[in-house]
């Protein structure tokens, strides 16, 4: 089965395991998508094969993706959508397929979500599955990791991200941490979602990047969507991972269009997104900035560059593989990203590439990220602390001379 | 059915003695907020009498008021001899396993923050004693005898103390995290208030069992356990709220001991009254004699079945006290030797004791053989710590995530946790 669609400003495409031809993908794939649903298998980069038996059982689709277009048509169309239609798409399915999914949050049931992520949800599941909670961040957070202890999944969303400061006691000493004081007994499955960074005007306390704050914490995972398709899959890995899992959504992003397919999906948390290979320069990136680095690319192709761009989705843990094998071909990096200059993102990023790839970087981590200024709410200071295309440019550039 | 809410008639309430100064109870610490500047603060004439209203103040169609008869008293048998031996013999347990933990720490043999029970057994055993497996506790750092009372094995508790790889957490909680899955017991937080909402949520699935899924006989109870200290934070206030507003299975129940580590309730609560804040958030709040494990056990049992009816929850207020000082670095020199002698008097296992002689239920000798049998137990708990062994370094990094493939893709691009290095401990993450 071959699927094409279009995304925007990349291709993908992806290939059943009968016709895997490794030289028809610029990259290595470590993934491929299966069709049955009890077995999976696993090709390394050295072409072996692995059986998934001691994994858990489930559809997985790469997403290695290629620059080039596969031309056959695909036996199902797929269907196009706004990405917080995807992220809802991936969450009803959850939530048909197993009944202790269940959401909480602000908003999220008769009004059906502020972002309108759980639209008509509560109607078709009823006001506890789907409930609406009061004005309690810490409270609610803390509530839905008890019923994460005592058997059901919940996802909390905060209404923005921001909010989710008032959770921090929850999320860090509960969320990150039970599992481990508690000796392995409490799995705590819950989902933490909600749309963050700067937006359009909407002032300072709710233009705020919050992976900084929560990277250090011990026993999360954190991922960050940025198209439809990625949304959804990484929807419904996070609601089926054992492990608790934020899902960082941007406020700007909801309204990108996008085909994805019509088969049910599930993307890898743990992995990088190859948005277009390269070789002249690794530039790592995430949510909204993944737009701008591929604007910047437009720019830098005609100017005769070849970047190689990959969203890199997981913040937390680092796909090293993915990064390092870009790394070593390229010998370059260039970290581009919404959160703040100290202690971001970034910051963790470049340490952990200077700290594995040293020896293949012919140029020093270059990290372009927000100013660190509280975010101003006139439109042109507005778009000065965050980065644009043209710094982008420059600094691609620079680092190639 | 009689309502044991309203057996408050016949307990010496919180407020009621201001009438009769020298039960004071309150005599607060040796400065110079004593009992008269509680009368400053309420600032109404009226609010004496209003303090001296016993009747519960709840939602009048959450609660039916029951007239009890005058003069009864709590000489009427409430507990059969079996009962009655089952909770002298779980508060036993919990002060000789206390009592250890202290000459345990003092040797050396357990360290960091250890805040022992002594003196509020009569709460610990008056509710828990009522709940089945299934049903959930949570508790504070103050969490031993909670664990033990639930069930826990000693051994295990005593293990997890020292720190042994055989402790209900593998080692890897200590004092202030006690958590089994076995007996439902969610811990453990060393944070106060932090586990009020997790309790509710244990609550919330409790419901959600029964409507979502469809499953008749969920009708599991969770406790919440905290102290005067919680009743301030903002997680117990929210969590009040939600609890009332969706009817969860919950009883909260607040262990005031009247002091958080040196601060005096008195002197960080604006209305000290912590019960009346329940019908604040719609369910009834009740104030009960904590030391006094029949009393308890009676207004527990109410709650309890309350909360398995579906009808919702209750905020019950303890008065109890600790015998020792906040936790075992508390030199605990802030409270009156007077308040600290006069509690002594009220211990709830000489009380317990008392009661079950006088009423021809037990005789010495049979008690005599309890203390001797938990003793023993103890001290086998204290043997089982002792020669298990520490945790290796393997142990480290294996319970930070259910699912190891949370620390990640390595750079040669397998799974972290598949590498050797990693299950040896040794891998750098």
């Amino acid at each position: 089965m071959t699927v094409v669609f279009l995304g925007i400003g990349a291709t993908a495409a992806l290939t059943s395991a009968n016709s895997f031809d490794s030289k028809k993908l610029h990259i290595s794939s470590r993934r491929l998508v299966s069709e049955t649903k009890s077995t999976f298998f696993v090709v390394r980069s050295d072409g072996r094969l692995n059986s998934g038996s001691n994994r858990r059982a489930q559809i997985l689709i790469t997403n290695a993706v290629a620059t080039k277009a596969d031309s056959s048509p695909a036996t199902k169309p797929g269907h196009e959508l706004l990405l917080f239609e995807a992220l809802r798409e991936g969450l009803e399915e959850e939530m048909e397929r197993d009944a202790r999914v269940c959401v909480m949050g602000e908003d999220v049931g008769h009004y059906g979500g502020s972002y309108k992520v759980t639209k008509d949800l509560a109607n078709k599941y009823g006001d506890l599955r789907v409930l609406d909670t009061p004005i309690a961040e810490n409270s609610f957070t803390g509530m839905a990791i008890g019923a994460a202890m005592t058997g059901l999944r919940p996802i909390i969303e905060g209404m923005n991200m921001g909010f989710l400061l008032l959770a921090f006691n929850q999320i860090s000493n509960n969320c990150g941490m039970l599992h481990y004081t508690s000796g392995g007994q409490f799995t705590i499955p819950v989902v933490i979602r909600g749309p963050g960074g700067v937006g359009r005007q909407l002032g300072a306390e709710h233009s705020q990047r919050l992976e900084s704050y929560f990277q250090s914490i011990p026993g999360i995972q954190m991922v960050a969507c940025s198209t439809p398709y990625n949304a959804k899959g990484l929807m419904k890995a996070a609601i089926r991972s054992e492990n608790p899992v934020i899902l960082f959504e941007h406020v700007l992003l909801y309204n990108l269009k996008e085909r994805i397919p019509d088969e049910e999906y599930v993307l890898n948390l743990e992995e990088a997104e190859m948005v277009r290979p390269g070789e002249h320069i690794t530039i790592l990136t995430y949510s909204r900035m993944r737009y701008h680095v591929m604007q910047a690319a437009k720019t830098l192709v005609n100017k005769g560059y070849d970047p190689e761009v990959i969203d890199i989705r997981s913040l937390k843990p680092f796909d090293l593989h993915t990064i390092g094998n870009s790394v070593k071909k390229t010998h370059r990096v260039l970290i581009v990203e919404e959160c703040m200059r100290t202690g971001g993102i970034g910051a963790s990023l470049t340490a952990a590439i200077n700290e594995n790839f040293h020896d293949y970087l012919d140029a020093p981590v270059v990290c372009l990220s927000s100013q660190d200024v509280p975010t101003p709410y006139a439109g042109t200071l507005e778009e000065w602390t965050v980065v644009q295309p043209a710094q982008i440019v420059t600094a691609v550039e620079q680092l190639c001379h | 059915m009689s309502s044991a809410f309203s057996t408050i008639s016949t307990i010496q309430p919180l407020h009621r003695t201001i009438d009769n100064p020298s039960i004071s109870p309150l005599l607060g610490s040796t400065s110079t907020h004593k009992l008269c500047s509680f009368h400053v603060c309420n600032r109404t004439a009226s609010a004496s009498s209003v303090r001296r209203r016993f009747s519960v103040v709840a939602d009048s169609d959450v609660v039916k008021q029951q007239k009890t008869k005058s003069g009864s008293s709590l000489s009427s048998l409430l507990i059969t001899k079996e009962e009655g031996l089952e909770l002298y013999e779980d508060m036993v347990l919990g002060r000789s396993f206390e009592d250890m933990c202290a000459q345990m720490y003092y040797r050396g043999k357990m360290f960091g923050f250890v805040h022992l029970y002594n003196g509020q057994e009569a709460v610990s055993t008056g509710f828990i004693k009522l709940l089945t497996k299934e049903d959930c506790v949570v508790s504070t750092y103050r969490d031993h005898v909670h664990a033990l009372s639930k069930g826990v094995p000693a051994r295990q508790v005593m293990s997890e103390l020292f720190g042994k790889t055989t402790g209900c957490c593998r080692g890897q909680g200590g004092s202030m995290h006690m958590f089994s899955k076995e007996y439902n017991v969610l811990g453990g937080f060393a944070f106060i208030g932090e586990g009020i909402p997790v309790s509710t949520g244990a609550a919330f699935t409790s419901k959600y069992r029964r409507e979502v899924l469809k499953k008749a006989n969920a009708d599991q109870v969770t406790l919440a356990f905290f102290g005067d200290g919680t009743c301030n934070n903002g997680q117990f206030f929210e969590c009040l709220n939600m609890a009332a507003l969706w009817k969860l299975p919950i009883v909260f129940v607040v262990e005031n001991n009247l002091w958080a580590i040196g601060m005096s309730h008195l002197r960080a609560t604006s209305d000290p009254e912590i019960w009346k804040k329940g019908p604040a958030f719609g369910m009834p709040g009740v104030h009960i004699d904590g030391m006094d494990v029949l009393k308890v056990r009676k207004v527990a049992k109410e709650a309890v079945e309350r909360a398995r009816r579906g009808e919702g929850p209750t905020l019950i207020e303890c008065e109890t006290y600790r015998f020792r000082g906040h936790s075992l670095a508390d030199p605990d020199e802030l409270r009156d030797p007077a308040e600290k002698a006069h509690y002594a008097t009220r211990d709830p296992i000489t009380a317990l004791k008392k009661y079950m002689i006088e009423n021809k239920l037990v005789n010495e000798a049979e008690l005599k053989a309890i203390d001797k049998k938990i003793d023993e137990a103890v001290e086998d708990a204290v043997e089982f710590a002792d020669a298990s062994p520490y945790p290796v370094r393997t142990q480290l990094l294996e319970n930070v995530f259910a699912d190891p493939k949370g620390f990640g893709i390595g750079p040669d691009g397998r799974y972290r946790c598949e590498d050797p290095k990693f299950t040896e401990g040794t891998a750098h993450v």
